[in-house]
C-alpha cells in the first residue's frame, strides 16, 4: 500500500490523462477510474446477473435481489410508498458507497470513499435534495421544519437557530463520518504494513494485527455504507413528511 | 493530508458528477425496473401456483366428495337389495312352509279318514264276530242255535251297556 515513511501515500490522486475544459483542470485521475470500475461492478452485478431473469435465482442473481430488496425495504419502511419515486437514488448512493469501501479494501487500489471531496459532494447533494423535495411538497411551510410543532413561540429565538445549525451540519457529519471511517482504516492498515517491514523477524505481530483489523474494516465499510444509505433515506423522510 | 490539495478537488467532483449521473440513469431507467420486473413476476409465478394448487384442492375435495357420496349411494342401494332379496326370500319359504303345512294336514286328514274307516270296519267286523261267537256260544251250551237278529239285538244292547 504505502512505505514505512507515507501511509497517507494511498490517498494522492494522480492524473492519468491530463484533460482540461477552459481553465478547469478535469483530468481523469485514479480516484475517477476507480469510480469508473466500482460504477461498472454495479451494474455488472445488477444487469449482468440478471440477464437472464431467472424465476429460481443463481447465486449472483439472487445477490443482487438481495440488495434491492434491503435498500427498497428500508426505503419503504422510513418514508413509505411515497418514497418508492427516490428509490433508484438511494439504491445508487448506497450501492456505490458499498462498492467504493469494499474495492478500496483492495490492497493497492484505491479508496473512493476515504477522499473528502467525494463524501462531501455526495453528502452536499444529498441535503440539497432534500431540501429542494422539502419546499416542492411543502412550499414555505417548510420553515416549520425549523420550529417544532409544540414549541412555545417565546422559544423560536433559541430553538430555530439551534435547529438551523443541526440541519447544516448534517451533510459535514454525514461526510466526515465515512471519509473519516475509511481513512482511519486504511492509514492504520499502513503504518502496521511498515511496521512489518522496519521489524523484520518480528514482522509476524504487525501482520497479525492487520488480519484482525482487515476483519474489522470489512464490517467497518457495510456498516458505513448503511449508515450512509439510511441517513439519506431518513433525511429524506424529515423533507416527505416532516417531523 | 492529500485530500486536502485544492488541486484534487475539481477532477474528482467532475468525474464523480458524471460516473455518478451515469450510474443514477442505468439503475433508474434500467436496473431498477428490471430487478423489480423480476421479483413481481416470481411473486406472481408464486401466486399462481399457489392459486392452482388451491384450486386443485378443491377439484380434489369435490371429487372426493363425489366418490363419498357414490359409496355411501352405493351402500344405500346395496342395502335395498339386500332387503328386497331377504323378504322375497322369506316369502318363498313361508310360502313352501305353507304349501306344507297344507299338503301334511291333507295328507293327516286323509290318514285320519283312513284309520277311522278301519276302526268302523273293524267295531263292524267286532260286532259280525261277537254274533257269531254268541250264538256258537249259546249253541254249545243250549244245543239251539239261536237266530241271528236276536243275538245281534243282544250284542248290540250290551255294547250300548258298556258303551253308557
Amino acid at each position: 500500500m504505502a512505505d514505512v515513511s507515507a501511509p497517507l501515500e494511498q490517498f494522492v490522486v494522480k492524473p492519468l490523462i491530463p484533460l482540461h475544459l477552459g481553465s478547469y483542470d478535469i483530468s481523469y485521475t485514479n480516484s475517477a477510474l476507480l469510480m469508473t470500475i466500482i460504477a461498472a461492478l454495479i451494474m455488472l452485478l445488477l444487469l449482468g446477473a440478471t440477464s437472464r431473469r431467472a424465476l429460481v435465482p443463481p447465486r449472483l442473481q439472487s445477490l443482487a435481489e438481495l440488495s434491492y430488496e434491503f435498500v427498497i425495504g428500508m426505503v419503504r419502511q422510513e418514508i413509505g410508498d411515497e418514497g418508492i419515486a427516490f428509490f433508484p437514488l438511494v439504491f445508487s448512493i448506497f450501492m456505490f458507497v458499498l462498492f467504493a469501501n469494499f474495492i478500496g479494501l483492495i490492497p493497492f487500489s484505491f479508496s473512493v470513499t476515504g477522499q473528502i471531496v467525494v463524501t462531501a459532494t455526495l453528502s452536499i447533494f444529498v441535503i440539497v435534495l432534500c431540501t429542494i423535495v422539502g419546499f416542492v411538497r411543502h412550499g414555505v411551510h417548510f420553515f416549520h421544519f425549523f420550529l417544532p410543532p409544540g414549541a412555545p413561540l417565546y422559544m423560536a429565538p433559541v430553538i430555530v437557530p439551534i435547529e438551523v445549525i443541526s440541519y447544516l451540519s448534517r451533510p459535514v457529519s454525514l461526510s466526515i463520518r465515512l471519509f473519516a471511517n475509511m481513512m482511519a482504516g486504511h492509514t492504520m492498515m499502513a503504518v502496521f504494513a511498515g511496521f512489518t517491514i522496519t521489524l523484520g523477524i518480528f514482522g509476524f505481530f504487525p501482520i497479525a494485527i492487520n488480519v484482525a483489523m482487515f476483519a474489522l474494516e470489512v464490517i467497518v465499510c457495510a456498516l458505513q455504507a448503511y449508515v450512509f444509505g439510511i441517513l439519506t433515506v431518513l433525511y429524506l423522510r424529515d423533507a416527505i413528511h416532516m417531523h | 493530508m492529500p485530500q486536502l490539495d485544492p488541486a484534487v478537488f475539481v477532477p474528482q467532483i467532475f468525474w464523480l458528477v458524471v460516473i455518478f449521473v451515469v450510474l443514477f440513469l442505468l439503475m433508474q431507467l434500467v436496473a431498477a425496473p428490471r430487478i423489480g420486473q423480476v421479483l413481481e413476476r416470481r411473486r406472481q409465478a408464486l401466486d399462481d401456483d399457489l392459486g392452482r394448487a388451491a384450486q386443485l384442492k378443491a377439484e380434489a375435495e369435490g371429487v372426493l366428495g363425489a366418490y363419498e357420496k357414490a359409496l355411501a349411494n352405493a351402500r344405500v342401494e346395496a342395502q335395498a337389495t339386500l332387503r328386497q332379496i331377504s323378504e322375497q326370500m322369506a316369502a318363498q319359504a313361508a310360502a313352501r312352509q305353507r304349501q306344507l303345512t297344507a299338503a301334511l294336514a291333507a295328507q293327516i286328514a286323509a290318514a285320519e279318514q283312513r284309520i277311522a274307516a278301519g276302526k268302523e270296519a273293524a267295531l263292524a267286523d267286532i260286532r259280525s264276530v261277537a254274533v257269531d261267537v254268541g250264538q256258537a256260544v249259546v249253541e254249545k251250551l243250549t244245543g239251539t242255535r239261536p237266530p241271528p237278529e236276536r243275538m245281534e239285538a243282544a250284542v248290540a244292547g250290551t255294547l250300548a251297556r258298556r258303551a253308557g
